[in-house]
């Protein structure tokens, strides 16, 4: 009988699928947004491929909305690997005309980033982007595969998904199809930060409890930057806070909380009772939020 | 704490979706915000009390019907272990996705309705999950609150099932009387029933024992180490310029420095120099650890090889071969077509030679005769392979001695197979299976 703790489990899961991308695929590339997923999915490479380099090169789709610790972080970590980043522009999709930005209170760059991802995907000719979903983070999630097959719209359909059996992946496709491959499908989020704490792996200041000038809509605590236009009834106060996940500035909540090391926010987590994207207003938009933007070929 | 992966199988009616929502309810592993959101969505469709079954089901067209389409990943930990439900639905025009999410599953329950006992469903349900080798099975008979907590209706059916599935290659197989409902014996035991002395399903869960080994049985060809070379590491760095490891994953047995193995299917041999993961050296490797490891001599070696020592039970090396398949596509398998068929890291194509006998899912009859497999069907088949697949019975070796069929046209994963060999070593030639 095994004696293997879930963790080592779930990371031998994870090298295989980091292992079997860059075994199946010519161009993979993984998809990297400076919040905890993806610096994990980071950091699985590099024992996946170890004594050699990362044989991908990572993608920062910037909204242009980032927090600037994130970028901070970001340019630390590529500096550190030695590794290659490439930076999808969303102000320059909206500048070359590709998308158009939203007006109004809940104006979010959110959805844009989809044609920023698919255009830069095309550029470079990436056949496989590897992200640091979940399966437990939101419903439409919980049925997607490893190996996420995507047509040359960059669609995803729920219908054509293919079976995988024994964790044998095909990654067979056509000229101008892609994969999302999602190597901690199986991991939830507090197996995530268990592993940070196992790993000592440095995190973003903005996930530890700092001050911040925010202010309230809708129940939840949002960052006062210039990106979110302020209705006249919103105030701006100063606050403790801290991010559970972090997306782009008009859509993370900020919650209340004092957590100042990686302990304090495992003990927070497992208190806690509302789930890690309840604070993204991104997914509050309807009940199938997250797979509407999926079939137009978001994340 | 470990990690068991179990399967759930119960059609639509069964409660399955119910059980599963209780579960992740008890556990308290269910967030306000989405106990909310489940709420909300009760009560725009009528639902008078909170529908747990509305937790699980999350793509939009299953909102609308009612019933789950596809095999759902939900996630749970007690403190005493950490849990994967591969959610799968109960009709036979699905059987595909069963086959999918059992083929990882360390464990399987599957529901059976107290008021109607035993069905066509449920033999299907057992068969599958037999057929795929899973280790423990557990029969929750659920809705004893609509038969009065009855042990005589209890018994009966547990004595049913066992008379049906004395043809079926189970190894575990347990009883336990629930309401997914009431939530009587699913985490807590039930005041309702005395009469039932063994464990709540939960206890059940996070006790039984969990083997991460390819192979369930224990005898010399399971035991016997098979490592699939996945990626060949050279980083030809000025740090590590001669540094050659071979990645990939313990499938079964154990591996240890000093060990000497052979390459299939080339022949060569060598000895292991290192095992390592990452920086950190190892002694012996087990499944299911990613590591890579290293040999004393420079010998060819490449992804789709296999890994073995020299002094165990050697895998099976031909081209001609016998196996159970299921099939995934509406286009249907026919005698003569060829396809891509994948082994774990290794692949060839080879073409359908004959169809032996459909399998009769809810009778667990032969059906000899029948010209062409289609979706959902369970078959026999033989198959030619352009080059060797090096290969173990399915029986004995779940990553050696299974297959995936893709269609060179598509590109579509269009069946999943499971490979006969004639003899088995324990000595039993007579499964059903």
């Amino acid at each position: 009988m095994s004696n293997i703790t879930h963790l080592k489990e779930l990371e031998s899961e994870s090298i295989y699928v980091l292992r079997e991308v860059a075994a199946q695929f010519e161009r993979p590339v993984i998809l990297f947004s400076g919040g905890k997923d993806s610096i994990v999915i980071v950091h699985l490479a590099y024992k996946a491929f170890y004594p050699a380099k990362i044989p991908f090169p990572l993608l920062h789709i910037d909204t242009g909305h980032n927090f600037q610790e994130t970028i901070d972080y970001r340019d630390a970590l590529v500096s550190r690997l030695g590794a290659e980043l490439i930076v999808g522009s969303v102000q320059e999709s909206i500048d070359t005309g590709r998308v158009k930005e939203e007006t109004g209170y809940y104006a979010s760059r959110n959805k844009l980033q989809t044609t920023t991802l698919l255009d830069t995907i095309e550029k470079y000719h990436f056949d496989a982007a590897i992200g640091g979903a979940r399966r437990d983070e939101e419903k439409a999630r919980a049925k997607e595969r490893f190996f996420s097959h995507r047509d040359e719209f960059g669609q995803w359909n729920p219908k054509n998904q293919r079976p995988e059996l024994w964790n044998i992946f095909n990654g067979r496709k056509a000229m101008g199809e892609h994969f999302r491959v999602f190597p901690i499908s199986n991991w939830t989020e507090m197996d995530v930060w268990q592993y940070i704490l196992q790993e000592k792996i440095e995190m973003p200041s903005l996930y530890f409890t700092h001050e911040r000038q925010v202010f309230e809509r809708d129940g939840q605590w949002l960052a006062a930057e210039p990106c979110i236009k302020l209705k006249p009834t919103e105030q701006i106060v100063t606050k403790q806070v801290r991010c559970r996940t972090i997306g782009d500035i008009t859509c993370t909540g900020l919650t209340l909380s004092t957590a100042h090391t990686l302990e304090d926010i495992i003990e927070e987590i497992a208190a806690t009772r509302v789930t890690e994207r309840g604070g993204r207003a991104d997914d509050k938009r309807s009940e199938t939020s997250m797979e509407d933007r999926k079939k137009a070929g978001y994340f | 704490m470990q990690l068991l992966r179990f399967s759930t199988a119960g059609s639509v009616d069964d409660g399955k979706s119910t059980l599963i929502g209780r579960l992740l309810y008890d556990s308290k592993s269910i967030f306000e915000d989405q106990l909310e959101a489940v709420e909300t969505a009760s009560k725009s469709r009528g639902n008078e009390e909170v529908n747990l079954a509305l937790l699980t089901d999350g793509l939009r067209a299953e909102r609308e019907q009612g019933i789950t389409i596809d095999v759902a990943y939900r996630y749970f930990a007690t403190p005493k272990r950490k849990f994967i439900i591969a959610d799968t639905p109960g009709h036979i025009q699905y059987t595909r996705n069963m086959v999918t999410g059992a083929s990882t599953a360390d464990l399987s329950i599957i529901l059976v309705d107290a008021r109607h006992g035993v069905l066509e469903q449920t033999v299907r349900h057992s068969y599958i999950s037999s057929l795929l080798g899973i280790p423990h099975i557990v029969v929750a008979i659920n809705k004893m609150d609509l038969v009065d907590f009855s042990e005589a209706v209890f018994n009966r059916i547990v004595a049913d099932y066992k008379k049906m599935a004395q043809t079926l290659h189970i190894q575990n197989i347990n009883f336990i009387p629930i309401s997914a409902k009431d939530g009587d014996n699913v985490v807590n035991r039930s005041e309702h029933m005395p009469w039932y002395t063994g464990s709540p399903l939960l206890e059940f869960l996070e006790t039984v024992p969990v083997n991460k080994s390819a192979s369930n049985v224990e005898t010399d060809v399971q035991r016997a180490f098979r490592f699939p070379v996945q990626y060949v590491i050279r980083p030809i760095s000025s740090r590590f310029p001669d540094f050659r490891g071979y990645a990939g994953r313990v499938a079964s047995g154990i591996i240890r420095v000093g060990d000497r193995i052979k390459v299939l299917s080339s022949g060569l041999e060598s000895v292991v120099s290192h095992i390592t993961q990452t920086a950190d050296e190892l002694s012996e490797a087990t499944p299911p650890q990613s590591i890579t490891l290293q040999l004393a001599d420079d010998i060819d070696i490449s992804r789709g090889d296999i890994l073995v020592k020299t002094d165990e039970p050697q895998p099976h090396q031909e081209q001609d071969l016998r196996l159970d398949v299921c099939w995934f596509n509406e286009q249907p398998l026919l005698p003569r077509t060829k396809y891509i068929v994948r082994q774990t890291t290794s692949e060839t194509l080879a073409v359908v030679r004959t169809i032996n006998y459909r399998r009769n899912i809810n009778t667990l009859e032969k059906e000899p005769g029948v010209s062409q497999i289609k979706m959902n069907d369970i078959a026999e088949i033989t198959i030619h392979t352009a080059q060797p697949l090096v290969f173990d019975d399915y029986r004995l070796n779940h990553i050696t001695g299974s297959v995936i069929f893709i269609d060179p046209d598509t590109n579509e994963t269009v069946g999943a197979g499971m490979i006969k060999t004639e003899t088995i070593w324990n000595g039993h030639n007579s499964y059903v299976i």
